[in-house]
């Protein structure tokens, strides 16, 4: 049974580190914490919004612009199956509301000391195996909805990568500005 | 360098550029995107194979990141060591700063639903199962769907993640309000 059961020990090894880096810098920007995320459904505090924004922007610019420079190596688009990425993201929001944390930070919580944090991992583990068991229905009927294959912007509309990354670039830094100036007057 | 990293917080921005860095390194030198949430799909068919194997090897979902019984594919792989080891990373972030949490329940829930733990913990339980029951039907989480698939610019990604923030707040303004901003 235990025959494979680990990946190589170089390849534990990088994800190890990775994960070290990302659960540090996750407890650094605060989003380990309730608070926080719920702050930001209410409106209250932009914290995760502001990481999530600038990780995007910061990703996109080295990723495209190391393979424009000639680096080689692929990409990891996930599929598009409009209606599944749709529902999911509705039922995946209202349950990131309920439990306060998205599944990164939620495990991430726990070594943060957030003891309610492990109940939902837990209850994640369960959401996992109901939807194993409903997958064949799923597949049937809302993954074929939609379903455009491992597509971004730019193969949808022919458009450079590069308008988005600017078009990302100029919003988000009129929108962060514009956030930084009315939160230091409230 | 000590003192930044005893902080207890660092700035949102810099955090964001730090994450958006550590993707270039996934991508460029491990062939790799930053994910989580596809660990848990292997840890429930690991503990289920071990009660029910010819289910679980029989289950098309679970098939997909299990192999087959003749040829298994590693439970443990670089995701798994990633997703353990953040528990790590902020576990040594916060020990740094002096800054454990040891939250049992939060101010806003207590605020609007009492003091109950076990509520709270219920709630917790709730919230994970509709939470990863979202994210295999979207096929990802915040990490892999949110921060790797929209700096990848994926059409996918970006239609969870608007999806994923109107749902958040809809039910956040359900569950506690707009007083709920006074408890946050």
């Amino acid at each position: 049974m235990f025959e494979n059961f680990f990946s190589d020990p170089n390849t534990l090894f990088m994800g190890a580190v990775t994960g070290l880096a990302f659960g540090f810098l996750l407890q650094k920007g605060g989003v380990t914490r309730f608070n926080v995320i719920m702050g930001q459904f209410l409106f209250k505090d932009f914290t995760v919004l502001k990481i999530m924004l600038t990780a995007i922007i910061t990703g996109a610019i080295g990723i495209y612009g190391m393979r424009a420079l000639g680096l080689e190596f692929s990409l990891h688009i996930k599929n598009t199956a409009l209606l599944g990425n749709a529902t999911g993201g509705l039922i995946f929001g209202s349950g990131m509301a309920i439990l306060g944390y998205c599944p990164g930070t939620g495990i991430a919580a726990i070594g943060d000391g957030s003891r309610h944090a492990i109940f939902g991992v837990l209850g994640m583990l369960v959401g996992t195996a109901l939807y194993a068991e409903a997958y064949p229905w799923i597949k049937s009927y809302i993954l074929e909805v939609g379903n455009f294959g491992k597509v971004n912007f730019e193969m949808v509309t022919g458009l450079s990568s590069w308008w988005f990354i600017v078009v990302l670039l100029i919003s988000s830094g009129v929108g962060f500005s514009a956030l930084e100036r009315w939160e230091q007057r409230h | 360098m000590k003192s930044i990293l005893t902080q207890s917080r660092w700035s949102p921005y810099g955090v964001g550029v730090g994450i958006g860095m550590l993707s270039w390194v996934t991508f460029a030198l491990m062939d790799k995107a930053l994910g989580a949430s596809t660990t848990l799909v292997r840890t429930v068919a690991a503990i289920e194979r071990t009660i029910t194997p010819s289910h679980v090897y029989s289950n098309e979902y679970f098939s997909r990141y299990l192999g087959t019984v003749a040829d298994p594919l590693p439970i443990v792989e670089w995701q798994f060591a990633l997703v353990v080891m953040m528990v790590f990373g902020a576990m040594l972030s916060s020990w740094l700063s002096g800054s454990q949490s040891h939250e049992n329940i939060p101010r806003l829930w207590k605020w609007r639903f009492g003091p109950t733990k076990g509520l709270r913990y219920a709630g917790a339980f709730l919230g994970g199962v509709i939470l990863l029951f979202g994210a295999r039907l979207a096929g990802g989480c915040t990490s892999g769907h949110g921060i790797s698939g929209g700096l990848q610019l994926a059409v996918s990604s970006w239609v969870f993640f608007m999806c994923m923030f109107v749902a958040g707040v809809v039910t956040t303004f359900l569950m506690y309000g707009k007083k709920g901003r006074e408890h946050v």
